[in-house]
């Protein structure tokens, strides 16, 4: 979905529009949701998140956390991934993104609420750092997730891309739909219909703490994780 | 001298940690394996490529884990994130004063990927967590795969990072660039390249990582060792710090390198190396005071 929809149909013509900002791939603004300010972090056009758009991020969340105590940050993420280019290892990309990560992180134990939502695409390097380290993360029906495009998979695992491309049709662990990621408790719901709602209770009734691990065991799509923590915690 | 790089995961918990103190959770008699490898026929490891559990380094009390790089180069799946994450929500209740992560790790394991991503993010947060508790994580990286992708970002999360010079630390690996935008960008057969561009002295002199040791296990367990209290906590300052160091070394590489020098060269020149062309040549001793000379 395109962000200037789900703005509109998150915040109303009024707030959705005037009060986000886009400048290049990047997104921010300070919108009221039902009285109440929020602010919006995130990034558009499939963006590649490199070393510049990852500070951009977290810089957002830093002034944030300076300026408006407590408010609530919504994520909303649309990427293809972190940036493949040579300058930004060398840049050190993995430190920028841990900066981002840190900086959401510090957010969420000073009493911010922060929400991730896939409404787009999210592939592994840009998300880990945004809406996997969010309180929680949501995601429009329609979205994708995914975790590398199968040619680099191919190469990098040496299995054959006519497997690949198989397992990616239906096997929770490879395809790219959201409903696995429920499935597996990587997202926390989907969604549907009345996206205000939507927001109201993740802002309402989203867990502080990581509890990713049991709903994957409760939901069925992530059986042995939860249960291999239990038996690290009890082990002789 | 005994190369570290060359180590298996369970060497080097013998060779680093005190001698007989480790003891193993999940061992792998307990036989805790993948779900997902046999779908793919890929073999799986009884242990699922990492050694988890409690020891003792220079007498005191550490939690440890060792990844294996040789299986499946270290990757994260379903079972493997969750050892990691029973490990660190253990030391957020039993209270060592130090975990030490031996990484050795491509990041998410693709043949598990999507549970595999979702499982570095749950490392990640278990990570922050002990870290915010005041417990020390320390990273140990000097092994031939290095850290890189998902482990690569937790890797930054910890408190120090020690690193060889053989050691590599960054995201993408060469051959993913280069598979993505072809050899011109990164090829990944350049080994001077790829050392240059995520090698222990580059991560040393940008101050990426924290300890540069030469490729010795006893250097790594006296580099540990030293670590085990260099707790940090995470502030706003802190990070209002680190913004100000990630945004200055951005604006260092904004003009083009001069001379067409290669741009890694020309990185360490403005951060202040003088003769920045003999870095790849450099011991580690003369790297290490080098750096003293840059602060």
């Amino acid at each position: 979905m395109n962000w200037k929809t789900l703005a509109v149909a998150l915040f109303g013509p009024d707030h959705g529009l005037h009060g986000i900002a886009q400048d290049g791939d990047f997104l921010q603004g300070d919108v009221f949701f039902e009285g109440e300010p929020i602010t919006v972090i995130g990034t558009t056009e499939h963006a590649a998140i490199g070393v510049v758009l990852a500070l951009r991020q977290a810089r957002a969340v830093l002034d944030t956390v300076a300026q408006h105590p407590g408010r609530p940050i919504l994520l909303l993420i649309d990427t293809q991934g972190q940036q493949l280019r040579r300058r930004d290892e060398l840049l050190g990309i993995h430190r920028a993104m841990a900066h981002l990560g840190l900086c959401i992180d510090y957010a969420r134990r000073r009493g911010h609420r922060v929400i991730g939502l896939v409404y787009d695409q999210a592939l592994s390097g840009g998300f880990i750092t945004s809406g996997l380290i969010a309180d929680a993360c949501y995601a429009l029906p329609g979205a994708e997730i995914r975790v590398m495009r199968l040619p680099a998979m191919a190469r990098i695992t040496k299995l054959a891309p006519e497997l690949l491309a198989q397992l990616s049709q239906g096997n929770p662990v490879f395809a790219p739909g959201v409903g696995n990621y429920v499935a597996m408790g990587g997202v926390r719901a989907l969604w549907e219909g009345d996206l205000p709602a939507s927001l109201r209770a993740a802002l309402a009734d989203t867990p502080t703490t990581d509890v990713r691990a049991s709903d994957g065991a409760a939901r069925g799509g992530r059986k042995l994780a939860a249960q291999v923590v239990r038996r690290v915690l009890e082990a002789h | 001298m005994i190369s570290y790089a060359e180590c298996s995961a369970r060497e080097r918990l013998a060779k680093l940690l005190d001698a007989g103190s480790f003891h193993e959770w999940l061992p792998p008699a307990e036989r805790v394996t993948s779900p997902h490898l046999a779908q793919l026929g890929v073999p799986c490891a009884f242990d699922d490529g990492v050694a988890i559990g409690r020891a003792t380094l220079g007498g005191r009390t550490v939690f440890v884990a060792a990844q294996e790089g040789a299986f499946m180069g270290g990757g994260v799946g379903e079972v493997h994130g969750a050892k990691l994450v029973g490990l660190l929500q253990r030391a957020l209740r039993d209270r060592p004063d130090t975990v030490l992560l031996l990484a050795d790790s491509g990041g998410v394991r693709l043949h598990e990927a999507n549970a595999g991503l979702i499982a570095v993010s749950e490392v990640m947060r278990a990570l922050l967590d002990v870290r915010a508790a005041g417990i020390t994580v320390v990273v140990l990286i000097g092994s031939a795969n290095g850290c890189f992708g998902g482990m690569g970002i937790v890797a930054r999360c910890a408190d120090w990072v020690v690193m060889s010079d053989v050691g590599r630390h960054a995201m993408s690996g060469p051959e993913v660039i280069e598979a993505s935008h072809g050899v011109d960008e990164f090829d990944a057969r350049d080994r001077a390249l790829v050392w240059r561009t995520t090698g222990g002295r580059h991560r040393w002199l940008t101050g990426d990582c924290d300890a540069l040791v030469e490729d010795d296990v006893q250097a790594f367990r006296e580099a540990a060792a030293a670590a085990l209290d260099r707790h940090r906590p995470v502030t706003l300052q802190t990070l209002e710090a680190e913004h100000l160091l990630l945004s200055a070394r951005l604006q260092l590489l904004d003009a083009e390198p001069e001379d067409g020098s290669d741009d890694a060269t020309e990185l360490w020149r403005r951060l202040g190396v003088n003769h920045a062309q003999q870095v790849p040549e450099l011991d580690v001793d003369a790297l290490v005071a080098l750096k003293e000379t840059l602060r």
